[in-house]
């Protein structure tokens, strides 16, 4: 466990710190000038020249990298163009909404796609276990922003069941879940399919073990059967793919703070686009490709915890 | 967890069992894939009959005519200034059409040569591929949009490039694993055996085995990048206005949702009937003709 943990971590660092050069690298190769495309056509060439001195784009790529993991270290990813404050901090100020936004996403797919999954696994080839299959296929393909705007017709505009714009009274904790229920069911609804899938797929594989044969013949009940024994197992390569879920859920958020008018990430790295904000908008994406590592990072040694076997694959 | 593809070659269709009238009637025996075929014929006969099937000006305004709901001359209903819906989305199918087909090929051909290079190549080269893939998979897609899009300016080549970026990895992951179970196979090694150069292998060889499942797995894809596509003009990183496209349709119905419901609706509808119709057959197509390509079985 400890090698493996040590070589899953060394790795996470390896792919961030990858990530991070390729994204410094393409900025430097990309066609055009960026000072030109964030200044607008009006800048004067002075001011375009002044803003390249000041990004540091002046100089050569390797400095370039050279410079910024010198200050990524001590947590220093530029300052907000705008506000003059440093970039960490106003992302800081934001995260909470989306970390909430996240886990309120992945409750929603554990809570609705694990016992979906579970059920269709026991009534394999039943019409339920059809519609569910169908069901589950659907939730992944649409994507979250069209999930988000007619669940807001529906629910907020038409039937006025949930409040639309904000994240509530601060202090206010009902008043902030209901806020929540419907831009976390955006984000989280396609996992819901995911999840219903895979645990199906996994319990079905762990039915067919020898264990699990075995307690039926000591005529254990059914249903302690599959939530004691089979779940337990079944639930392992879960846990992966919502690491990976993490992910996507951090590009959900984008559109659900978006169509909600919530505060968060998202909401902050779209409105400095808009704004031209440029440090805000590269130092959100080192944060948030940070965070989708650690993420993927944790739900592989929580798996390997559970799961032995899984130390041996890397 | 990750795709059991070691016996692939096994699993790739003949030509045997996918001539071309039995495939077809395979896809149709199954509710899912008869559905899907439906909603894709839809979707492809809209954006090329765009022009015959309308008679409306896809960015003609008409002031006068504004949120009209929908009736018979304006099938979708008009938008915030007057124009017909459906004519847009009509146009909207070209553009989103045009980025899936641009887009997925360029990741599958990237794919297809840089997954054989790693799977082929000495060891040193894969490691580093794979780290290079995992790398670009870290990026959250639409983080990664929002950072390209502030640099380039928003486009249609922004677009692909976000896609191309974001599906790349996967096409070649595939190949690279599909590589490396085939490099030790016997029509492989007599191959070597009677003398055969890597450049001689890998294309004649090696890569016929590959197409079949990337042409499934490039299938399944499809939705995936109309979704890019859709989220991104969603949030002006696309096609500029007035260019119809379904994201930005979608985005002009949720600004003016306090004074009319349908074009938002309009605006997701199509979006919802492609995604769902190329999800339904890309499954379809991964179930009959290569099963082994299930992420979850």
């Amino acid at each position: 466990m400890l090698v493996y943990g040590v070589k899953r971590i060394g790795l996470a660092v390896l792919i961030t710190a990858l990530a991070l050069i390729m994204l410094i690298t393409t900025i430097q190769f990309i066609p055009g000038d960026p000072a030109a495309v964030l200044l607008g056509p009006l800048a004067t060439p002075e001011l375009r020249q002044a803003f390249r001195v000041e990004m540091g784009l002046d100089q050569s790529v390797l400095i370039q990298i050279t410079r910024f993991f010198s200050r990524a270290v001590t947590g220093d990813l530029g300052t907000d163009v705008l506000t003059h404050r440093p970039v960490l901090l106003t992302v800081a100020e934001q995260a909470p909404f989306t970390l909430a936004l996240i886990a309120s996403g992945i409750g929603w797919a554990a809570l609705l796609g694990i016992p979906l999954g579970c059920f269709a696994a026991m009534r394999r080839g039943s019409l339920a276990d059809r519609v569910i299959a169908v069901l589950s296929v659907s939730m992944i393909a649409v994507p979250s922003f069209v999930i988000a705007i007619y669940s807001l017709l529906f629910f907020c505009v038409r039937l006025g069941w949930f409040p639309t714009i904000g994240a509530g009274e601060p202090g206010d904790l009902g008043d902030q879940l209901r806020h929540l229920v419907l831009p976390s069911l955006a984000v989280g609804l396609g996992w819901v399919g995911y999840l219903a899938r895979m645990v199906r797929a996994s319990m079905l594989e762990v039915l067919t073990e020898n264990h699990i044969r075995m307690a039926r013949a000591f005529g254990l009940r059914e249903r302690t059967i599959t939530f004691r024994y089979a779940l337990k197992l079944a639930i392992i390569p879960t846990v992966v793919l919502l690491g990976i879920g993490v992910g996507h859920m951090i590009s959900g958020a984008v559109f659900a703070e978006i169509v909600f008018a919530r505060p968060g990430v998202g909401r902050l790295m779209y409105d400095a686009v808009i704004t031209r904000n440029y440090p805000v908008v590269i130092g959100g994406v080192m944060i948030t490709t940070a965070f989708y590592v650690l993420c993927t990072l944790v739900a592989d040694l929580i798996a390997a915890w559970l799961d032995p076997r899984v130390r041996s694959s890397l | 967890m990750s795709a059991p593809l070691s016996d692939a070659v096994a699993a790739t269709p003949t030509r045997a069992n996918t001539g071309r009238r039995g495939g077809l009637l395979r896809l149709l025996s199954d509710p899912m894939g008869a559905l899907g075929i439906a909603l894709v014929v839809l979707v492809v006969l809209g954006a090329i009959f765009a022009g015959v099937l309308t008679s409306h000006n896809p960015i003609g305004m008409a002031l006068g005519e504004r949120f009209l709901p929908p009736g018979a001359l304006h099938l979708l209903g008009t938008d915030q200034l007057g124009r017909d819906l459906f004519t847009r989305v009509l146009y909207g199918a070209r553009i989103a059409l045009t980025v899936a087909l641009i887009a997925t090929s360029i990741s599958f051909i990237g794919g297809l040569i840089l997954g054989m290079i790693a799977g082929y190549g000495p060891r040193w080269l894969d490691s580093f591929l794979l780290l290079v893939f995992d790398a670009l998979r870290s990026f959250p897609t639409v983080m990664l949009a929002l950072a390209l899009v502030t640099l380039v300016g928003p486009s249609l080549s922004a677009v692909v490039l976000v896609v191309v970026l974001a599906t790349l990895p996967g096409y070649a992951r595939v190949v690279r694993a599909q590589t490396m179970s085939l490099k030790g196979a016997e029509f492989v090694l007599a191959a070597r055996a009677l003398g055969a150069p890597t450049r001689r292998i890998l294309p004649v060889h090696i890569m016929p085995n590959l197409i079949g499942p990337l042409l499934i797995l490039a299938s399944m894809d499809i939705p995936v990048v109309i979704t890019i596509e859709a989220g991104m003009s969603f949030l002006g990183l696309g096609v500029r206005p007035p260019t119809p496209s379904w994201g930005s349709i979608l985005n002009d119905g949720f600004s003016f949702i306090r004074e009319s419901a349908w074009p938002a609706i309009a605006g997701g509808l199509p979006i919802v009937v492609a995604t769902l119709g190329f999800t339904f057959l890309g499954e379809t197509l991964r179930d009959q003709f290569d099963p082994r390509l299930r992420k979850d079985a």
